[in-house]
């Protein structure tokens, strides 16, 4: 099996597929997927929709996987082998943001883990789906682990000031819940596995929901004012504005967590033992700092700076690049991520970007570009 | 007055005082999607057909618009860059890009009128 399908291989479909096609949804391939990456409404204003109000997205291409062993105690202790954060004391009904590393300290991938209780719940990144359950089958298994991957879930996430709402409405249990926490839960009369979070900045929910069902919660979930479905596009310009990482181009293999500005998901305990992939790399580079750091980079002209754009000192020096660019619709212009020498980390830092061979002024800032306002209680 | 169009969805509508309006098509701004950032060429540049002449982004990605005929700038729209949205919401009216004095007969080849544009963006 492969998760890179070959030029005319058929592109999986979500279980949803024939409700984008009804709402008009301009469908594209997306990680061997066939995925909306825009509605009627346009990109534009799917984006300052869910700002404003809600918006529900279809995540199923995601990889969900279900951890368990003896004890979800044991089962934590295993997943530490393979990630940098505190999972023995992610308590139960609580998720945390982490990293699969490698030897080399690199990053095979950012996931999400929950505390289910009885098991602990993975979410990870569609494109690295099928390497990653390998992964964790080979490491965990013998040390007890039971890998069960998750193929007939759906996952929605209903995302923006307005979600709170009407998740209240269709589960009212949902609302004791807090920012990064996680629990089962029956949404509109169906069993989900519910997570406040997401991947906008805002406020809200992911649902994981079985697939049989996927189609009747999301139609129940439009019924409800104010909710409008969202596709890829937005989700992109709404987590870049968030200062989010996509995996694959903010974060990959060639970066690691300290030069990815992610040592906020590596905690004292994690950092301080180590016992993960790459722990010697990643504690050297603690000690001893990195040669560049993940930055945000806020043009001072109306011009987008894309991927792979050249960033230049004054001198016109090569000193970084842009990991991810474009048009921020809440910010009103362009807004971008990328790698400079750390010398020019410094929020407020000028800097120069090569755009079409231009040079356009920009300056370092510090992420995110739009405050984030998940809800803690 | 007569309007072609160009196989990049650009269209270039040809005067009675010789000069040639260019813009991009209805069909280019639906692909493109929201309109956020133009780049318009300066007054007096002289241009190839064919030549790169503006860029034009959408939230999703960065297109350039080629000149669908030679001829040196004599006006763009100095609107567009603050309401790039104009664009998609009137591409062959308000949402025009550059104005050009053509450089002599205009070179059509390889153009199109409506019909075979019509027919050509049924095809795709």
């Amino acid at each position: 099996m492969s998760d890179t399908p070959a030029a005319g291989d058929a592109l999986r479909t979500t279980p949803l597929d024939s409700l984008h096609r009804e709402l008009g949804a301009k469908m594209v391939p997306f990680a061997g997927y066939s995925m909306p990456v825009q509605y009627p409404m346009g990109i534009l204003n799917e984006h300052l929709h869910t700002r404003a109000h809600a918006g529900l997205f279809d995540v199923s291409h995601m990889g969900q996987c279900r951890l368990t062993g003896s004890s979800v105690e044991a089962v934590a202790r295993a997943l530490e082998t393979l990630v940098p954060s505190n999972i023995l004391e992610l308590k139960p009904g609580r998720q945390r943001y982490t990293l699969f590393t490698d030897d080399a300290g690199g990053i095979l991938d950012d996931l999400m883990v929950s505390n289910a209780g009885d098991c602990l719940m993975l979410v990870v990144n569609a494109a690295c789906k099928e390497a990653d359950f390998a992964h964790l089958k080979r490491h965990l298994e013998p040390q007890g682990v039971t890998v069960e991957v998750l193929e007939d879930r759906a996952l929605l996430a209903l995302q923006g000031p307005g979600a709170a709402r009407v998740m209240e409405h269709l589960a009212p249990a949902s609302a004791a819940m807090t920012f990064m926490s996680a629990g089962k839960l029956e949404v509109a009369g169906v069993p989900c596995f519910v997570t406040r979070s997401g991947y906008t900045g805002e406020d809200g929910f992911e649902i994981s929901v079985p697939a049989d069902q996927a189609e009747h919660l999301a139609r129940h979930i439009l019924e409800q004012p104010d909710v409008a479905p969202v596709g890829l596009g937005a989700r992109d310009s709404l987590r870049l504005e968030a200062g989010l990482c996509l995996y694959g181009s903010d974060i990959d293999t060639t970066t690691t967590p300290v030069e990815g500005a992610l040592v906020w998901a590596m905690q004292k305990r994690r950092r301080e033992e180590g016992g993960f992939p790459g722990a010697d790399v990643i504690r050297r580079q603690l000690a001893d700092g990195v040669g560049r750091t993940r930055v945000g980079i806020l043009p001072e002209g109306k011009a987008p700076a894309r991927a792979h754009t050249e960033i230049q000192d004054d001198s016109g020096r090569r000193i970084g690049e842009i990991t991810s660019g474009g048009f921020g619709p809440t910010v009103g212009g362009p807004v971008a991520m990328g790698y400079v020498e750390t010398a020019f980390a410094e929020p407020g830092t000028a800097v120069t970007l090569l755009v079409r061979g231009k040079p356009l002024p920009a300056r370092v800032v510090a992420l995110p570009f739009v405050e984030q306002r998940y809800y803690r209680g | 007055m007569t309007m072609w169009f160009s196989k990049d969805h650009e269209w270039i509508r040809i005067e009675d005082d010789n000069t040639a309006t260019v813009g991009i098509s209805h069909y280019a701004q639906e692909q493109l999607g929201d309109v956020v950032f133009v780049e318009l060429p300066e007054v007096g540049r002289t241009l190839v057909k064919g030549e790169e002449a503006a860029v034009v982004e959408s939230v999703k990605a960065a297109s350039e618009v080629y000149s669908p005929l030679g001829g040196e700038v004599v006006a763009f729209n100095k609107a567009l860059p603050d309401s790039p949205g104009t664009i998609n919401l009137d591409p062959f009216g308000d949402g025009w890009f550059y104005r050009i004095k053509l450089d002599g007969e205009p070179d059509t080849e390889g153009l199109m009128d409506q019909a075979a544009y019509d027919d050509y963006v049924a095809s795709l």
